[in-house]
C-alpha cells in the first residue's frame, strides 16, 4: 500500500474556529502542529456564523458580568451543562475576544470606541460582539492569518477517516487527499478533534456538506464517550422558500435587532408561548412555537411563519444585516426592508459530542483532545445563540494547551500499528472494487428524510424505533456501496465515507433520544411532554462496547455551592 | 511567488464563452473618445472664434496671449486638462480597455503582446496628482469666466451661454473634486482618523469626496460632453452661426 | 417544469470536454442546485466545490456562460433561456477535475504578505476608523477576481503579481487603524501593484461587491506614489520632518 507520512507533535483535525485557535496555541507553545480540513482553508463552517460571539464585556450594558452570562447559559441549557465548562466559558470569553482584536479583527464599535454588542435570545443583556452579520468570517480570517504567519502546517482538502492507536493511546490518523484520492498517514503524539457538527443528517439544515459528524464518529470508533447526543438544535429561523435554499439560516441577529414573528393572522404568536421573552426566547422554545403554529394552520404560504424587520429604517437594516438583505434579495426576490421574510425551523447545531475535561479538552482516550461543536457538555440541552463562537476560542485555546502539554510529556512518538493502518485503508478502498447500482446520494436522501420525520423536533417512542430500524437498514446498504469513477476528486466516493459517520451519528442521536424519556431543551417527546427531575440529573452516554453501540447514563457533575447560590439569585 | 501554473489562458484575441454583447461598451468608448480628441485638436489649432461677448471657450481659458508664442494660445493651457484626463484613473481604465485591449472586455481573450501594466514607461501615470494641482488652477479661472459671463457690458444679466458655461464648470468641478488623488489627499492617506490631527474634519472631507468619487466615471463623461458643448456653443455664437439667447 | 440543458466541463489536467445534462427546473433555482441534481442523479463523481450555498464561503466559483461567478448565487432565471447553460472551471487556475481547480497558488501568495503588527494592544477604536477596512474584510476568498484579472488570466504573471484579492487584503492591513507594519516596499516591488492597469474586471465580478479597484487598489497606488513618486512630498518631508 502506498501512502505519504507526516509527523507532528500535535495534529488538529478541523480548521474551523476551534481547530485554528487550538493550532495557534500549540504553535505558540513551540511544538510542531498540523491542521487538516476537508475543505479549503477558511471555508469551514465557522465562516457562515452570522449573528455574533457572546461575551460579558459589558460595553453596552454595564450591568453584565460573567456570573450573569454563566446563569443564562445554564438556564438555556436546562441545567444539564457541564458547569465547569459553562463557568470557564463565561469567565474567559471576553479575553479571547480582546485577543482576536489584538490579532487584527475589527468588530463593530460603540460610540465611545469599544466593541459593540447586540441582544440575542436567552441572553439577559446585550452581549453579542459582532461584525454586521458576518461575524464568523471575521473570526476565521483573523485566526487563519494568525495561524499562517505563526507557521502552522495546513493540509487542505484532506479527509481523516480513522484514528490510530498504540495500545490505549493515540498514535496517529489516516486520511486521503480529496484531490488525488491518495492516502496520508500522520504520526502524532496528540490529536485535537475540532470537526464541527453533523447537521447533514437532516433534510432541512443550515449546515454544509462538511457537517457529517466525522469527529463524533472517529472518537466513537476510537472508544471515546459521547454525551448529550439527543440534543440537536433546530434553529427557529431558516429560509423556507425557494426550494433550493430551504434550511438556509436567517440569523437570530434579525430578532436581536428587533425583528417580529407573526403568523398568517398577523398575531405575534410568541405571546402565547413565552410572553416575557417574546421573539428573544431561547431557540428550542421559538422553534417549537413556529412548528406548532404551522402545524395548526396559521403558517405562511410556503409552510413557515413571517419574520418582519421592515419597521426599521431601510438604511439601518442594510448596515446591520447586509448579508441577510442580499441573501433574500438575490435568492428569494424578497426585499426585507419592505416585506416580511418567511422562516421555519432548520437543523443547526449539535449540543452533544465528545465528553471532555473542561480544563484541558481531554477526552476519555489518552492523547485525544476535542473542542468546538464536536464536544458535548458545554451547552447542555440547548445552546444560546452566540455561545458557540465563544466556545470555539475559549476551548480551542484550552484544548491546544492540553494537547501541547500532553505531547510534551511524551518522550517519543507512539508506534503506529501497521495492521490497523492497512485495514483502515482497505476499508476505504473496497467500494472501488465492488459492483452494484446503489447510489450513495440515494442513501443519504433516505437517511435525511427519516431523521427529519422520525427524529426531528417532536419525537415519540414509536417514531424513534422506526428511525433506528431505518438507520440499521441503511447501514447495511451503505456497507455494500460501490463507487464509480476514479480516485481523483470523486465526491461519490467521499460521500461513502461521510455516510458512515452520518449513520453513526444518527444512530447515536436516535438511541439517546429514545433513552431520555422526558422533554428538556431541544429534546421534545410527545409521549413525555414534561421535564423529569430524575433525567435532569443525568447525561445520556453513548460509547462502543464489543463493536456495538452502548447507551448508558451518568450523573451530571455536581456544582459547587457558590455557583448554586449564584444560580438561585439569578433565577 | 513561484510559477506553479500551466498555461490555461485563452490564446486568441476575442475568444470567450460570454454570450452577451461584451464588445459594445469598449466600441462606444473608442468612438466617443476618438471623436473628442479630433474635435479638440481641430479647435485648438483653429485659434479663432473662442470669444463671444462675455463668453470665453473653456479650451482657451485662461486666455494667455504672448508675443513669443507662435501657436494657438490653447496649447499653453490644454496640456493641463489633457494631462489630467490622460492620467485620470478612470480614463486609464477606459483607454487601456478600448484602445490597448488590455483587456477589451472581462474574461475575453486579449492580444498577447508583452504586457507591462503601469510599470516602466507607464510609471508617469503616478504624476496624476501634479496634473490635479494644475487642473484646480485652471478650474479657478473657469469659475472666473462663469462670473464674467453674468456681465453684459457692465450690466448683470444671463444668456443661454451663461448657463452653458455654468453647467460645464459645475460638471468640471465635480469631475476634478471626485478625483482619486484628491480623495487620497483629503483623508485617504490617514489610517486612524481618531488618532490623526484634525482627524474628524478629514474623515468628514474624505467621506464627502468618497461619495462623489463613487460616480467619478459619470463625472468624467458628463464633463467631457459639457466641455465640448460649451466650446461648440461659444464657437457657433462667435462665428455668427447662431445668436445667443438672452434670458434677462 | 421544463428541462434545461447544462453543458458541464468534465475532465482533468490532461483535458476534457463539455457534457450535456438535462436538468428539471424549479422556481428560484441556482446553478449549484442544478449541479447537485446532476451529482445526485446523473453523475455521482462530478467534482464541484461548495460549502455554504449562501454566497458566504467563496467555494463554488466557476465560469457560467463564460462569466466568472459563484454558482450558488447565479439564478437560472438571470440567464438567457432556451439556450444551454455552460459551466466551466475557472480558467486562471489549473484544473484538477471537472469544476475543481487548484487554487493553492493563492494561499502561497497570502503567506508572503507582511503580517499585522499592532501599535498597542487594547486601544480604543472608533467606527469611523474601521468602516473602510470592514469593506475589505468582507472578502470571502472566492478568487473570482483573481480568475478574471487579465494580468493573471492572460499574461500569466503569477510569479510577480499578487492579484486583486491580495490587494484587498493589503489595503485592509495598510488602512488598519492599529497596524504599524510598513508595506510600501512590498507593495511597490513584490506585490506587482504596478502591473494592475485598473481596468476593473475584478470589481465587476466580486460577489461581495467590494470596490476592489476604487477603494483598495487605487488608494494603494496613491500611497506608493506618496512614498516613491512625489518629489514635492519628499522636499516637504526634508524641510518639516516626517510625520
Ligand atoms: C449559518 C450558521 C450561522 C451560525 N451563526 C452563529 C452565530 O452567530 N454565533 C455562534 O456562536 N454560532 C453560530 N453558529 C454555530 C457555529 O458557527 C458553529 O457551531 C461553529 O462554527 C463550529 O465550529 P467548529 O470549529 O467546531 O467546526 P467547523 O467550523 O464546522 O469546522 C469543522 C472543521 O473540521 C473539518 N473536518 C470535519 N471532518 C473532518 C475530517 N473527517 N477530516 C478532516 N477534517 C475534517 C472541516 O473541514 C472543518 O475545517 C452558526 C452556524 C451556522 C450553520
Ligand atoms: S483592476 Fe487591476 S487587479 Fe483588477 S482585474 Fe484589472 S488589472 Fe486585475
Ligand atoms: S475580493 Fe471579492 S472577488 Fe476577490 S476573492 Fe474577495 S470576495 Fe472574491
Ligand atoms: S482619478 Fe480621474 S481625475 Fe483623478
Ligand atoms: S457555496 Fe459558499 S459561496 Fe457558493
Amino acid at each position: 500500500m502506498n501512502y505519504e507520512t507526516h509527523e507532528h507533535d500535535v495534529l488538529v483535525i478541523g480548521a474551523g474556529g476551534a481547530g485554528l485557535r487550538a493550532a495557534v496555541e500549540v504553535s505558540a507553545k513551540g511544538l510542531s502542529v498540523g491542521v487538516v480540513s476537508k475543505s479549503l482553508l477558511g471555508k469551514a463552517h465557522t465562516v457562515m456564523a452570522e449573528g455574533g460571539i457572546a461575551a460579558a464585556m459589558a460595553n453596552v450594558d454595564a450591568k453584565d458580568s460573567w456570573q450573569t452570562h454563566f446563569s443564562d447559559t445554564m438556564k438555556g441549557g436546562k441545567f444539564l451543562n457541564n458547569w465547569r465548562m459553562a463557568q470557564l466559558h463565561a469567565q474567559e470569553s471576553p479575553d479571547r475576544i480582546r485577543e482576536l482584536e489584538d490579532w487584527g479583527a475589527l468588530f463593530d464599535r460603540t460610540p465611545d470606541g469599544e466593541i459593540l454588542q447586540r441582544a440575542f435570545g436567552g441572553h439577559t443583556y446585550k452581549r453579542l460582539c459582532h461584525v454586521g452579520d458576518r461575524t464568523g468570517l471575521e473570526m476565521i480570517r483573523t485566526l487563519q492569518d494568525k495561524g499562517v504567519h505563526s507557521g502552522i502546517d495546513v493540509y487542505m482538502e484532506l479527509t481523516i477517516f480513522r484514528l490510530l492507536k498504540d495500545g490505549g493511546k493515540i498514535a496517529g490518523a489516516i486520511g486521503y487527499w480529496r484531490k488525488t484520492g491518495e492516502f496520508v498517514v500522520f504520526k502524532t503524539k496528540a490529536i485535537v478533534l475540532a470537526t464541527g457538527g453533523g447537521g447533514k443528517a437532516y433534510q432541512i439544515t443550515s449546515n454544509s456538506w462538511e457537517c457529517t459528524g466525522d469527529g463524533h464518529a472517529l472518537a466513537y470508533e476510537a472508544g471515546a464517550e459521547l454525551i448529550d447526543m439527543e440534543f440537536f438544535q433546530f434553529h427557529p429561523t431558516g429560509m423556507v422558500w425557494p426550494p433550493g435554499v430551504k434550511g438556509l439560516l436567517v440569523t437570530e441577529g434579525v430578532r436581536g435587532e428587533g425583528g417580529l414573528l407573526t403568523n398568517n393572522k398577523k398575531e405575534r404568536f410568541m405571546q402565547r408561548y413565552d410572553p416575557k421573552m417574546m421573539e428573544l426566547s431561547t431557540r428550542d422554545m421559538v422553534a417549537r412555537s413556529i412548528y406548532t403554529e404551522v402545524k395548526e394552520g396559521r403558517g405562511s404560504p410556503h409552510g413557515g411563519v413571517f419574520l418582519d424587520i421592515s419597521h426599521l429604517a431601510a438604511e439601518r437594516v442594510k448596515k446591520k444585516l447586509p448579508s441577510m438583505y442580499h441573501q433574500f434579495k438575490e435568492l428569494a426576490d424578497v426585499d426585507i426592508t419592505r416585506e416580511p421574510m418567511e422562516v421555519g425551523p432548520t437543523a443547526h447545531y449539535m449540543m452533544g459530542g465528545v465528553r471532555v475535561d473542561a480544563e484541558t479538552g481531554a477526552s476519555t482516550i489518552p492523547g485525544l483532545f476535542a473542542c468546538g461543536e464536536v464536544t458535548g457538555g458545554m451547552h447542555g440541552a440547548n445552546r444560546l445563540g452566540g455561545n458557540s463562537l465563544s466556545d470555539l476560542v475559549v476551548f480551542g485555546r484550552r484544548a491546544g494547551m492540553g494537547a501541547a502539554e500532553y505531547a510534551r510529556k511524551l518522550n517519543s512518538f507512539p508506534l503506529l500499528d501497521q495492521g490497523e493502518l492497512e485495514k483502515a485503508a482497505k476499508d476505504m478502498e473496497t467500494p472501488f472494487q465492488r459492483s452494484g447500482d446503489e447510489n450513495p446520494y440515494q442513501i443519504h436522501r433516505e437517511l435525511q428524510e427519516s431523521m427529519q420525520s422520525l427524529v426531528g423536533i417532536f419525537r415519540m417512542e414509536e417514531d424513534l424505533k422506526k428511525g433506528i430500524n431505518k438507520i440499521e437498514e441503511l447501514k447495511h446498504r451503505a456497507a455494500k456501496l460501490a463507487v464509480k469513477g476514479e480516485r481523483t476528486y470523486n465526491p461519490g466516493w467521499h460521500l461513502v465515507g461521510d455516510l458512515k459517520s452520518l449513520l453513526t451519528v444518527s444512530e447515536a442521536v436516535a438511541n439517546a433520544a429514545l433513552t431520555r424519556k422526558e422533554s428538556r431543551g431541544a429534546h421534545s417527546r410527545i409521549d413525555y411532554p414534561n421535564m423529569d427531575e430524575k433525567f435532569g440529573k443525568l447525561n445520556v452516554v453513548v460509547s462502543r462496547k464489543n463493536g456495538e453501540m452502548n447507551i448508558s447514563t451518568s450523573p451530571v457533575p455536581e456544582m459547587p455551592e457558590e455557583l448554586k447560590r449564584l444560580l438561585a439569585e439569578n433565577k | 511567488m513561484e510559477k506553479t501554473v500551466a498555461p490555461a489562458a485563452m490564446v486568441k484575441f476575442g475568444t470567450t464563452q460570454r454570450k452577451d454583447a461584451w464588445w459594445a461598451a469598449p466600441t462606444a468608448t473608442v468612438a466617443v473618445l476618438t471623436l473628442f480628441v479630433i474635435y479638440s485638436m481641430v479647435r485648438a489649432f483653429e485659434n479663432n472664434y473662442y470669444i463671444a461677448g462675455p463668453y470665453l471657450s473653456p479650451f482657451y481659458s485662461p486666455l494667455l496671449l504672448f508675443d513669443w508664442w507662435p501657436l494657438s494660445p490653447a496649447f499653453l493651457i490644454l496640456w493641463a486638462p489633457a494631462g489630467f484626463r490622460f492620467t485620470c484613473y478612470y480614463y486609464r481604465k477606459a483607454y487601456y480597455r478600448a484602445y490597448a485591449a488590455h483587456p477589451f472586455a472581462c474574461a475575453v481573450g486579449e492580444p498577447h503582446r508583452d504586457y507591462q501594466g503601469e510599470t516602466k514607461l507607464f510609471l508617469f501615470q503616478n504624476l496624476h496628482r501634479f496634473f490635479l494641482y494644475a487642473a484646480v488652477v485652471v478650474l479657478f479661472f473657469l469659475w472666473h469666466d462663469v462670473i464674467k459671463a453674468f456681465s453684459f457690458g457692465g450690466h448683470f444679466g444671463m444668456g443661454f451661454g451663461t448657463l452653458v458655461l455654468l453647467v460645464n464648470t459645475v460638471l468640471l468641478s465635480g469631475y476634478t473634486f471626485s478625483c482619486h488623488s484628491f480623495r487620497h489627499f483629503v483623508g485617504g492617506n490617514v489610517d486612524c482618523f481618531s488618532c490623526a490631527k484634525a482627524g474628524r474634519v478629514r474623515f468628514k472631507l474624505w467621506k464627502g469626496v468618497s461619495s462623489i468619487n463613487e460616480h467619478h466615471m459619470l463625472w468624467a463623461w458628463t464633463s467631457l460632453f459639457a466641455v465640448m458643448a460649451a466650446d461648440l456653443y461659444v464657437r457657433l455664437v462667435a462665428c455668427g452661426a447662431i445668436h445667443d439667447l438672452r434670458i434677462f | 417544469m421544463p428541462d434545461v440543458t447544462f453543458k458541464v466541463f468534465r475532465g482533468d489536467a490532461k483535458g476534457g470536454q463539455a457534457i450535456d445534462y438535462p436538468v428539471p427546473i424549479a422556481p428560484g433555482m441556482v446553478v449549484l442546485d442544478a449541479l447537485h441534481y446532476i451529482q445526485g442523479y446523473l453523475a455521482p463523481d462530478l467534482a464541484v466545490r461548495w460549502n455554504c450555498k449562501a454566497a458566504k464561503c467563496g467555494s463554488c466559483s466557476a465560469e457560467v456562460n463564460g462569466k466568472p461567478a459563484l454558482m450558488c448565487k447565479t439564478r437560472l432565471d438571470s440567464l438567457p433561456t432556451g439556450r444551454p447553460i455552460t459551466v466551466y472551471p475557472m480558467k486562471t487556475f489549473p484544473v484538477i477535475k471537472d469544476l475543481v481547480c487548484d487554487v493553492s497558488w493563492n494561499y502561497d501568495v497570502n503567506k508572503k504578505i507582511p503580517p499585522y503588527r499592532p501599535a498597542k494592544d487594547g486601544r480604543k477604536i472608533y467606527q469611523e476608523d474601521v468602516d473602510r477596512v470592514q469593506e475589505f474584510r468582507k472578502c470571502i476568498e472566492c478568487f473570482l477576481c483573481q480568475d478574471v484579472c487579465h494580468v493573471l488570466r492572460e499574461h500569466e504573471k503569477k510569479a510577480e503579481f499578487a492579484g486583486p484579492r491580495f490587494f484587498v487584503r493589503l489595503a485592509g492591513l495598510e488602512m488598519h487603524p492599529n497596524d504599524i507594519t510598513d508595506r510600501s516596499e512590498f507593495l511597490k516591488n513584490s506585490s506587482g501593484l504596478g502591473l494592475c492597469n485598473i481596468t476593473k474586471c475584478c470589481t465587476e465580478v466580486c460577489p461581495e461587491e467590494i470596490h476592489i479597484t476604487d477603494n483598495a487598489i487605487i488608494p494603494l497606488k496613491e500611497r506608493v506614489a506618496d512614498r516613491f513618486f512625489d518629489p514635492l512630498r519628499w522636499v516637504f518631508a526634508k524641510i518639516f520632518g516626517r510625520k
